[in-house]
């Protein structure tokens, strides 16, 4: 019956990549044995129309039963019947060559589904795609069938948003939006030239002083002193995000203030409206679904294509996250299983008789068979009671329940809420810690990241629980009577069962999609490190290389100086140096911060006119005082192993070489800061070269690896902080040792390897990292070094217990 | 006042709980009725004029030997060797007996006009020690007139510069010693003879060799039979030594022994309620133990460790005898006996040890688990003459808080014995098989004996050998209020109390187990019949 219909069909669809669009290409194929579909699709940067055609469309699991029905055939009905149109509805006449034109203009059917569905798109992209798109398609059909002088009548149908309607209260009937009473007259040329020339002020602005320099001190912030090239990457980054977020915000603003919810409601109808301006000869119908959610019967029930709307929403509810959502109990949540969408869409297009004038048909359950948000809310939580998800302890997770409040408070809660994290994340950010204390950081910054999701889904969304327009049906139930013995199409919204729809279909397959736990089998954290730490000590594995200052010896080169300059000073004269360290601290933290190459540099100056003689001799006694001491035991049997294994060890640091020289046993390489020494054997206090911190280090290990013939990406890195971030991003298998905030962060969010290595049991740090010889007999150095013993480790205590 | 000899006490219900050692602090315990504890014998009289006994001993040599004075010659090269940081323990208030014999020496090498004199300290694998300990051993006069002048020298076993080869034994045992003290006219050797293992053919055959040589007698084999290396007369450790100590005499090696012993006078005033019996305890005895103890409860470990290290033990010196070796030893093993021996009669079911917060090798240091092994099954346990104090197959039950902790710069290869040795296997011969080599020639572990102070390599090894007699001789050994990660490693069981690891000794010796407390330190040896 429906073949019949169908029949040798020409069918163009645009938007086939979508949810909808994949559905439609498959009931098309199932439904009729002669049709062709063209479909427009964009052709990647690496991959033509026709690989996107195959890889998205036809290998989706929606052609599952298709496939195992025809078996072999499968590839042979998709490769006669499926074609790619490479265009892209973006630009004028789609971009389409000569020979695709010509396909266009012999199809008797255009399917425009293409739409930025994204409610948050930014408003130039859904001017470009939503208003102007369904037009540049019309445009195009109408130019190829002029070039080639077809006059074969065109079925155009659009594929629409119920919520074209805005913020209309009560029944809303399927007309036009030029019959509307209420059409309120906007200039859309005017709308158009305003998105457009909108982004050219932003890309203005963003390049001005001020806004230059709030995105360097906001990467400064983000990453700290990561070397230039990264900071510029991330400026660049924060400049292109500042201009995409201020067009979102632009287009929810212009979208909110002329009545619609957002700016794909906004975009749509205006969208509309111009596509009717512009019909000349063609039929057209507009088709407007509400909220598109998984199918019901069609390929399979429970069928879904990517993330949509509610589905974050309800997961996060279903992980406890989501507190509070706004919403009208009583209010009707108009949801449509996509099978009805695309049957509805066939439907329009294979009646025999066309519409002379444009139509409109709603495609939306509260009219027949209306879903109650609060019966909706009850059934989701109810069955969550039921079926619960998992934590990573293996605890069934207890849904919230929701309390229907209005959508200011919750958005006002959770404001204040992302007001406080950001204060105490700001607060914290300033003081350097490390390890736990880090992670702590990132735990209250990964909150802050769910609450403002939370937000945003208020934001977005919240109006589409709270509607209280009813879209009327009135078309699709005349269509459904109009084509008569076409029972086999569903088309009839007073087929959905909402319980069973809800419970048994929609919510096990969007589960199932989210890859969340459902079963209470522990997920330990220690799996995935056990696993990381088994690839980085892999045979395959061929150098790791390692950062030194708190990476593997806590303490830093102001400590080493401070140890080496009062080894042989007197009681005086090292109060004396120490007051000097102390005070000048600040500002050489500050200096560190900002550019570590510097801050060697200058600080390096301190060494000007030290017999180099004499401080190497020192050296071997830094090895067992201060290398040793202050070592993590486990950073440096990580050496070891990897030397065992056969990887090849370097040590690079902006630490001197005669401060590291002790080392040099332990490491195949050493890459360190060296100083120019004088005729009289006395240091310079000038750097020979320029000191491998920060970008340099980079380009060091890529030097060094070229030059043993070791591939980086099968190399390990070890570090601490992001002015290492170079190093750690230049390897295949970098590791954050005791990172400090902004690295323990980074590291987090990329899946990095994060090790956490104790400090040795004899080897605290000293608070003022000066010389003392600690086996000294004076009953005065024991007292002085017991009680400093004590205060270090009440302190410790205290900073331990309060974490 | 005469000394009381040691005793072993029959608990009754009317014994006091007694002291019992555990770590950086101790407890009082209460010994089940019918137990028995074995009790030191009291310090003996010092010598009433050390040095002028030193002098007597140097002119007045045991065995074949001339007196020093006529053994010394201006041309001569003259090396005087001492104990390391080891011995005595915990070390003793200066004056140390090493700083009271070698000024006598020097006094006389001078009065010879002898100038080519050079210092060594007798590390053999023993960490290096640091200038104040160096100092603190030698007294201030001595370190200053040599150290600056490079004259005093720590023995390297690992630099191939500065050690000679000698050849084997008739056991085949290599012979490798410094070489400055092998091309000496003559070696004086200073000891401390702290326990009666220490000094004789050891002094130098063990102190100033190399791994090469030392393999021979440090091993499992060796110490299986030595039963137990307390008792010269059965200990194959010994045996070894004294062929290695008689061929370097073949070979020209002089060596003009010194041996000097303390009394068991340990703790200082303060503490003094630990070397006394608990029922003596007066008032301000039981004041100081409970302020001390309760004060030691709340005090961090770090503070806790730094007040024990800075303890020096009030020992005196009871005897000093020179000349030839095995003479000199001779007389210096009685004069130990003297002081240590206690007679116990028969053996029991179960051995219960308190540990102290020290053994020869964590001063200034901290102790780990594997030395927590080593001081209760190698040393103490070893405290016999005749028979263990625990009958074979009956169990141990020690006390030590055990932390899983090491001193990175003391003792780096332990870590790694304890990281990838102990899991894989407890059986010291397998140990010995798979893994000594790697560890004695890893190249890092050396770079840290020579320039750091690290204890070898191997020295880790070592002392899970010496607890190879125990492990083969008894059946259970279980540590109270140990880590349980790290007692687990060491493969033992651990209880929280006292009374707990009864109850788990139970399955090995029946629920009517004889129970046997030595009481230690001071130190005692067990003559058990």
């Amino acid at each position: 019956m429906t073949k019949d219909y169908l029949k040798n069909k020409k069918i163009a669809i645009t938007g086939a990549t979508g949810f909808l669009g994949t559905a439609l290409v498959e009931r098309l194929l199932t439904l009729s044995d002669t049709c062709e579909l063209y479909l427009l699709v964009r052709p990647g940067q690496k991959v033509t129309a026709t690989d996107r055609v195959l890889k998205e469309i036809i290998k989706n699991d929606c052609f599952n039963s298709l496939r195992s029905r025809l078996k072999d055939d499968f590839m042979r009905v998709v490769s006669t019947r499926v074609f790619a149109l490479a265009g892209d509805v973006g630009i004028d006449t789609l971009g389409l060559s000569e020979n695709d034109l010509k396909l266009l203009s012999d199809c008797d059917i255009v399917i425009h589904s293409a739409a930025a569905v994204s409610f948050d798109a930014p408003l130039d992209q859904a001017v470009e795609i939503n208003l102007l798109g369904p037009t540049r398609v019309l445009q195009t059909l109408q130019f190829a069938k002029d070039k080639f002088a077809n006059d074969k009548p065109v079925h155009f149908t659009a594929v629409s948003t119920a919520y074209v309607s805005g913020g209309l209260r009560g029944l809303v009937k399927e007309m036009l939006p030029n019959d509307d009473p209420n059409l309120l007259e906007i200039n859309i040329d005017a709308e158009i030239q305003y998105a457009k020339t909108l982004r050219q002020d932003l890309e203005i602005r963003s390049r001005s002083k001020e806004m230059i320099d709030n995105f360097e001190k906001q990467a400064k912030h983000q990453l700290g002193a990561a070397g230039k090239p990264i900071l510029v990457k991330k400026s660049e980054s924060l400049r292109q995000d500042w201009i995409k977020n201020s067009l979102v915000e632009a287009g929810i603003k212009r979208a909110q203030m002329l009545g619609w919810p957002d700016a794909y409601a906004y975009t749509k109808c205006l969208g509309e409206r111009l596509l009717i301006s512009n019909i000349n000869s063609e039929y057209l119908s507009i088709v407007r679904p509400s909220i598109i959610e998984s199918s019901l019967k069609f390929p399979y029930p429970g069928w879904i294509r990517g993330f949509r709307m509610a589905e974050p929403i309800i997961i996060s509810y279903a992980k406890g996250l989501l507190k509070e959502f706004p919403g009208v109990p009583e209010g009707t949540i108009d949801v449509i299983p996509v099978d009805l969408v695309v049957d509805t869409i066939i439907g329009v297009c294979m009646r025999t008789e066309l519409p002379k004038t444009p139509e409109v048909i709603h495609c939306a359950s509260g009219h027949r068979n209306p879903l109650k948000y609060g019966m909706l809310v009850k059934l989701v939580q109810e069955y969550f009671t039921q079926n619960p998800l998992y934590d990573n302890q293996g605890q069934p997770i207890v849904v919230p329940k929701w309390s229907f409040p209005g959508r200011g408070r919750v958005q006002g809660q959770l404001h204040k809420t992302v007001n406080i994290l950001n204060k105490t994340e700001h607060l914290l950010g300033r003081i350097p810690l490390r390890g736990s204390a880090a992670q702590f950081i990132t735990n209250l910054e990964e909150k802050k990241l769910l609450t403002q999701r939370a937000l945003t889904y208020v934001e977005l969304y919240g109006a589409y629980t709270e509607t209280e327009a009813i879209f009327a049906v009135e078309n699709l139930l005349e269509l459904k009577k109009s084509l008569g013995d076409a029972g086999d199409l569903l088309l009839d919204p007073n087929e959905i069962n909402w319980t069973r729809y809800v419970q048994e279909i929609h919510l096990p397959s969007i589960i199932k999609h989210a890859r969340v736990k459902t079963s209470p089998t522990k997920k330990d954290g220690n799996q995935r490190s056990q696993r990381a730490l088994k690839q980085i000590l892999s045979d395959n594995r061929q150098m790791a290389v390692f950062d030194l200052e708190n990476t593997l010896v806590a303490s830093n080169v102001v400590d080493a100086y401070a140890w080496l300059a009062t080894r042989h000073l007197d009681g005086f004269q090292k109060s004396k140096l120490i007051a000097d360290l102390v005070k000048s601290s600040k500002s050489l933290w500050a200096q560190d911060r900002k550019d570590r190459s510097d801050f060697l540099r200058f600080f390096y100056r301190n060494y000007e006119n030290a017999t180099y003689d004499s401080l190497a001799y020192d050296s071997v006694e830094l090895l067992t005082d201060f290398l040793i001491k202050r070592s993590f035991p486990a950073g440096i049997s990580r050496v070891r192993q990897h030397r065992q294994l056969g990887h090849k060890t370097l040590l690079i640091t902006g630490a001197l070489e005669f401060i590291v020289d002790p080392f040099k046993d332990l490491f195949d390489d050493i890459v360190s800061a060296t100083m120019t020494v004088d005729n009289a054997g006395k240091l310079t206090g000038e750097l020979d070269n320029l000191p491998p911190v920060g970008e340099i280090r980079a380009q060091i290990i890529k030097e060094y690896a070229d030059s043993n013939d070791i591939d980086l990406k099968e190399s390990v890195a070890y570090a601490d902080s992001t002015s290492d971030l170079p190093m750690l991003e230049a390897v295949g298998f970098p590791v954050a040792v005791n990172p400090e905030t902004k690295l323990y962060s980074l590291a987090n969010k990329r899946g990095w390897h994060i090790e956490s290595w104790p400090k040795t049991p004899k080897g605290r740090r000293a608070y003022l990292p000066v010389y003392n010889s600690k086996e000294s007999n004076s009953p005065f150095i024991q007292t002085k070094n017991a009680l400093k013993e004590a205060v270090s480790n009440s302190i410790n205590y205290i900073i331990n217990s309060t974490k | 006042m005469k000394s009381r000899p040691g005793f072993v006490l029959e608990v009754d219900k009317s014994t006091p709980p007694i002291l019992v050692w555990h770590g950086e602090g101790f407890k009082l315990q209460k010994m089940p009725v019918d137990s028995r504890i074995v009790y030191p014998k009291e310090p003996i009289e010092p010598l009433d004029n050390p040095d002028a006994a030193i002098l007597e001993a140097l002119n007045n040599p045991v065995g074949d030997s001339k007196p020093l004075s006529e053994l010394l010659f201006p041309s001569m090269k003259l090396t005087i060797a001492f104990d390391d940081i080891s011995l005595p323990l915990p070390p003793m208030e200066a004056p140390d007996n090493r700083q009271r014999v070698i000024e006598a020496v020097l006094t006389l090498a001078a009065e010879k006009h002898v100038e080519d004199v050079v210092l060594i300290a007798a590390l053999a694998l023993h960490r290096r020690m640091s200038d104040a300990e160096l100092k603190h051993a030698l007294g201030d006069r001595v370190y200053n007139s040599f150290a600056p002048h490079k004259l005093l020298f720590q023995h390297d076993a690992e630099d191939p510069d500065n050690l000679t080869y000698l050849g084997k034994t008739d056991h085949g045992e290599d012979v490798e010693i410094n070489k400055r003290a092998a091309e000496s006219d003559l070696i004086v050797y200073v000891n401390i003879n702290l326990v009666s293992m220490d000094g004789g053919h050891k002094s130098v055959a063990t102190g100033l060799s190399s791994y090469r040589s030392l393999k021979h007698h440090h091993n499992v084999k060796t110490m299986q039979h030595s039963t137990s290396f307390m008792d010269q007369s059965n200990s194959e450790l010994h045996s070894s030594n004294w062929r290695i100590g008689r061929y370097l005499a073949d070979q020209g090696i002089k060596i003009f022994q010194i041996e000097t012993t303390l009394n068991t006078n340990t703790f200082p005033k303060q503490f003094s309620f630990l070397q006394k019996r608990e029922w003596e305890w007066t008032l301000k005895d039981r004041l100081s133990f409970t302020s001390v103890s309760k004060s030691l409860e709340v005090t961090p470990f770090g503070l806790k460790n730094s007040i024990f290290n800075s303890i020096k033990a009030p020992h005196r010196l009871t005897s000093v005898q020179a000349g030839e070796v095995e003479a000199v030893h001779k007389i210096t093993t009685e004069n130990v006996y003297e002081q240590q021996i206690v007679h116990v009669e028969s053996q029991s079911d179960i051995l219960s040890l308190g540990l102290p917060y020290i053994s020869p090798y964590n001063v200034n240091s901290i102790m780990n688990p594997i030395l927590v092994a080593c001081l209760g099954l190698g040393y103490f346990f070893n405290l016999y003459k005749g028979k263990p104090l625990v009958r074979k197959g009956g169990v141990v039950i020690m006390s030590h808080p055990t932390p899983l902790a090491f001193h990175p710069v003391h003792h780096p290869s332990y870590i790694d014995f304890f990281d990838q040795v102990l899991t894989e296997t407890k059986d010291p011969l397998e140990i010995q098989t798979n893994y000594e080599e790697k560890f004695a020639f890893d190249p890092w572990y050396r770079h840290l004996y020579r320039k750091s102070n690290a204890y070898h390599g191997v020295h880790p090894f070592y002392m899970w050998y010496w607890c190879a007699h125990a492990f083969d001789y008894v059946g259970k050994i279980i540590i109270v209020g140990g880590d349980r990660k790290a007692v687990k490693r060491l493969g033992f069981l651990c209880a929280t109390t006292f009374n707990d690891a009864l109850e788990m000794a139970q399955d090995t010796v029946g629920n009517t187990p004889s129970i046997v407390h030595f009481h230690v330190p001071p130190l005692a040896i067990a003559e058990v019949s």
